[in-house]
């Protein structure tokens, strides 16, 4: 060991740390401190509150059952997109782990490729896929499949594409991360001792890479619930989720007091969902993921 | 454009003069400038001089392009004072970025007349424009101005443009004679759901609730018989659009085929060739548009662009470009047939065969009118 030198020196890692815990404070605790303050706050009229405080802006959201009801669409809309991308996600993940392709970061290239296009252009694309003059209407009815064109645009199963679309990725990479993680002997040792390719991949494979399924359907119910623009752009005026009530409460009816309000519910509902997670999974296999 | 001193010197005694400054701030402001000069250092010069740009805030699409082209470049062009602009697809979404931004920031918006006017004045956003610089105000139609005055006193906007939102149709689907007949009725007729539009502002969709209830927009005595026929266009349409590039691209790609629209977005529509007509029923909804001045803006400056605007040979051609005719009153000014036949266009300068929001009544109602439109539109 080098002199003087400690693996570990705990005036060093605070200073190491300082300069992260100073912006972290600064850019999220702080103005989650003063989203909190305004629900306190009383709406005067458009754009205009005043501080004296009140818990009016709870009390409504507390008892007016039309929050209540968006709140669960979103938790609806995430639950299902996480598990519609857990089904749909694994199996490239699992064909990328054991495929013996020599050139296997040109497969891990290709996941990370719709990152290099704006998300806004590509949910923008939708629009013209799935539209009255998109791509699959006007083949169906060249091909005389269908007379009438499908409505597909701006549904709710229009919206649960494009958020397929947008986090496909982020569930293969963090499953992907989990199966090579696997000691690969376990695998063959199962094999010797008798199991079918299937038996091993049921018995050993798949509870192994469970917490990279785990922490891939908490991204993406978390970034699902939490989405604004997709909704936006593919869903009709009825798919909008919980982000989008709080964008026209803030940004339509200019009040501040009750839209912060909406913000810390969705806050404290992803929270919990990320604490749930890392209560019985652990959060570092999120890390992993994210870093692969 | 850089103003010299003795030019800002100039302005302050003009404004003297006419009486907007009292004696006392003639004094002080003069005595400031004197100490000032004695005081400076050379960099100090080349800091104040900075104002070489003006910042301008639109709609965007073919609107802005035809303010940009016939007024800002060539306003450029002759001040060296550069126009940055940005673009809004809703003007709230504006008035939360100028409270969260500090005076300045924002200076200019092409505001949606006297019901955004007085959201900004509730604000403390608004300025105080010195109309002795902007003689060009001459033109513009006093009843498009008076509303404004109602509000302040001393305006912090002109009035630039006007137009309707009327009803717009694919007349491949829907002729001119059935367009007629139903009118504003057209956006509940069962035969076109799932193919019906509408702009997702709550003003828009409760006064022509209103026209399809038979009540008065200005003074809605059954608003449940209102909010019935919101629902019914909600349940009917297939997309309430947000910005008039939305409203373009739905009608163009046959997403719907009528919508309530914008008339000067529709106009270019035509121009384009697409089969949209278009129909103001009676009482459509008139609006005007303002050029409003925000608090901590360079007013010399914005007061020199704005009277460039109004300039008669800017005001054309922009109101030929963006296709609403100008704030200029057509009995001073000799205007082009283009703009006459311009929908919504008063020959007469009166605007008394338009409708007009009545800014009181609407800004009375507007906080829980904008929360139940915002329940309704999604599905409440």
């Amino acid at each position: 060991m080098t002199k003087g030198w400690k693996l570990y020196d705990q005036r060093l890692a605070w200073v190491l740390v300082a300069p992260v815990l100073l912006l972290l404070t600064l850019l999220l605790l702080l103005p989650i401190a003063m989203m909190t303050v305004y629900t306190f706050f009383t709406f005067v009229t458009a754009g205009v509150e005043s501080a004296v405080l009140t818990f009016d802006n709870w009390k409504e959201f507390l008892t007016d059952s039309y929050y209540h009801g968006f709140l669960w669409k979103t938790v609806r809309v995430g639950a299902i997109t996480a598990v519609i991308c857990a089904i749909l996600g694994y199996f490239p993940a699992y064909f990328i782990w054991a495929t013996t392709f020599k050139h296997k970061w040109l497969l891990l290239l290709l996941l990370i490729v719709p990152f290099w296009i704006s998300f806004t252009i590509r949910t923008f694309s939708w629009i013209h896929i799935l539209g009255e003059q998109g791509l699959i209407n006007v083949v169906l009815i060249r091909l005389g499949v269908i007379n009438e064109p499908l409505p597909m645009l701006y549904t709710e199963g229009a919206v649960i594409m494009g958020l397929l679309h947008f986090l496909l990725p982020y569930m293969i990479l963090n499953v992907y991360v989990s199966l090579e993680g696997i000691d690969r002997t376990l695998i063959a040792a199962a094999r010797s001792m008798g199991c079918t390719s299937a038996q091993a991949f049921r018995e050993v494979t798949l509870p192994l890479s469970i917490p990279g399924l785990g922490a891939g359907l908490l991204l993406c119910f978390v970034l699902a619930a939490g989405s604004y623009v997709t909704p936006q752009l593919l869903g009709g005026s009825r798919d909008a989720l919980f982000g989008n009530l709080i964008y026209d409460t803030i940004m339509g009816q200019l009040n501040w007091p009750m839209g912060a309000t909406l913000s810390i519910v969705l806050f404290v509902l992803l929270g919990a969902a990320a604490a749930a997670y890392s209560r019985y999974m652990g959060l570092s296999q999120i890390m992993k993921g994210l870093s692969a | 454009m850089k103003l010299t001193t003795t030019k800002r010197l100039e302005r302050l005694n003009e404004r003297y003069a006419n009486g907007d400054v009292s004696r006392r701030s003639f004094l002080t402001l003069t005595a400031a400038a004197a100490a000032a000069t004695g005081l400076s250092m050379p960099w100090m010069g080349r800091a104040l001089a900075a104002v070489s740009e003006v910042r301008f805030d639109g709609w965007g699409g073919v609107v802005q392009e035809a303010i940009d082209k016939y007024a800002f470049q060539p306003y450029t062009a002759k001040s060296k004072v550069k126009v940055v602009q940005g673009t809004f697809g809703d003007e709230n979404e504006t008035i939360t970025k100028i409270k969260t931004s500090k005076p300045g920031d924002f200076q200019i918006v092409h505001s949606s007349g006297v019901n955004y006017y007085i959201k900004y004045v509730n604000g403390g956003f608004n300025s105080e424009i010195n109309e002795g610089n902007i003689p060009n105000m001459a033109n513009v139609l006093t009843a498009m101005i008076e509303p404004f005055r109602k509000i302040t006193p001393k305006l912090s906007a002109v009035p630039y443009d006007y137009g309707t939102t009327g009803i717009a149709y694919n007349n491949k689907v829907i002729s001119p004679e059935e367009a007629k007949e139903k009118g504003a009725n057209l956006l509940t007729d069962k035969k076109y759901a799932g193919k019906v539009g509408g702009y997702a502002d709550m003003t828009t969709r409760v006064w022509y609730a209103a026209l399809q209830t038979k009540q008065d927009p200005n003074n809605i005595q059954d608003m449940d018989a209102v909010w019935a026929k919101v629902r019914e266009t909600r349940d009917l349409a297939k997309k309430f659009w947000s910005s008039g590039a939305e409203l373009m691209d739905l009608l163009s790609r046959n997403e719907i085929v009528v919508t309530d629209a914008w008339s000067g977005r529709v106009a270019a529509l035509q121009q384009q060739g697409q089969p949209i007509g278009y129909l103001d029923p009676a009482g459509s909804y008139a609006w005007m548009e303002d050029m409003l001045v925000l608090k901590g803006s360079p007013m010399a400056e914005c007061e020199e662009l704005i009277n460039f605007m109004l300039d008669p040979a800017t005001s054309i051609a922009v109101a030929e470009g963006q296709n609403y005719p100008p704030s200029l009153d057509p009995t001073k000014v000799k205007l082009t047939d283009k703009i006459a036949a311009l929908p919504a266009f008063d020959p007469t300068g009166s605007m008394k065969s338009l409708t007009f929001a009545d800014p009181l009544y609407w800004a009375k109602n507007e906080d829980a009118w904008t929360k139940q439109w915002d329940r309704v539109s999604k599905g409440a």
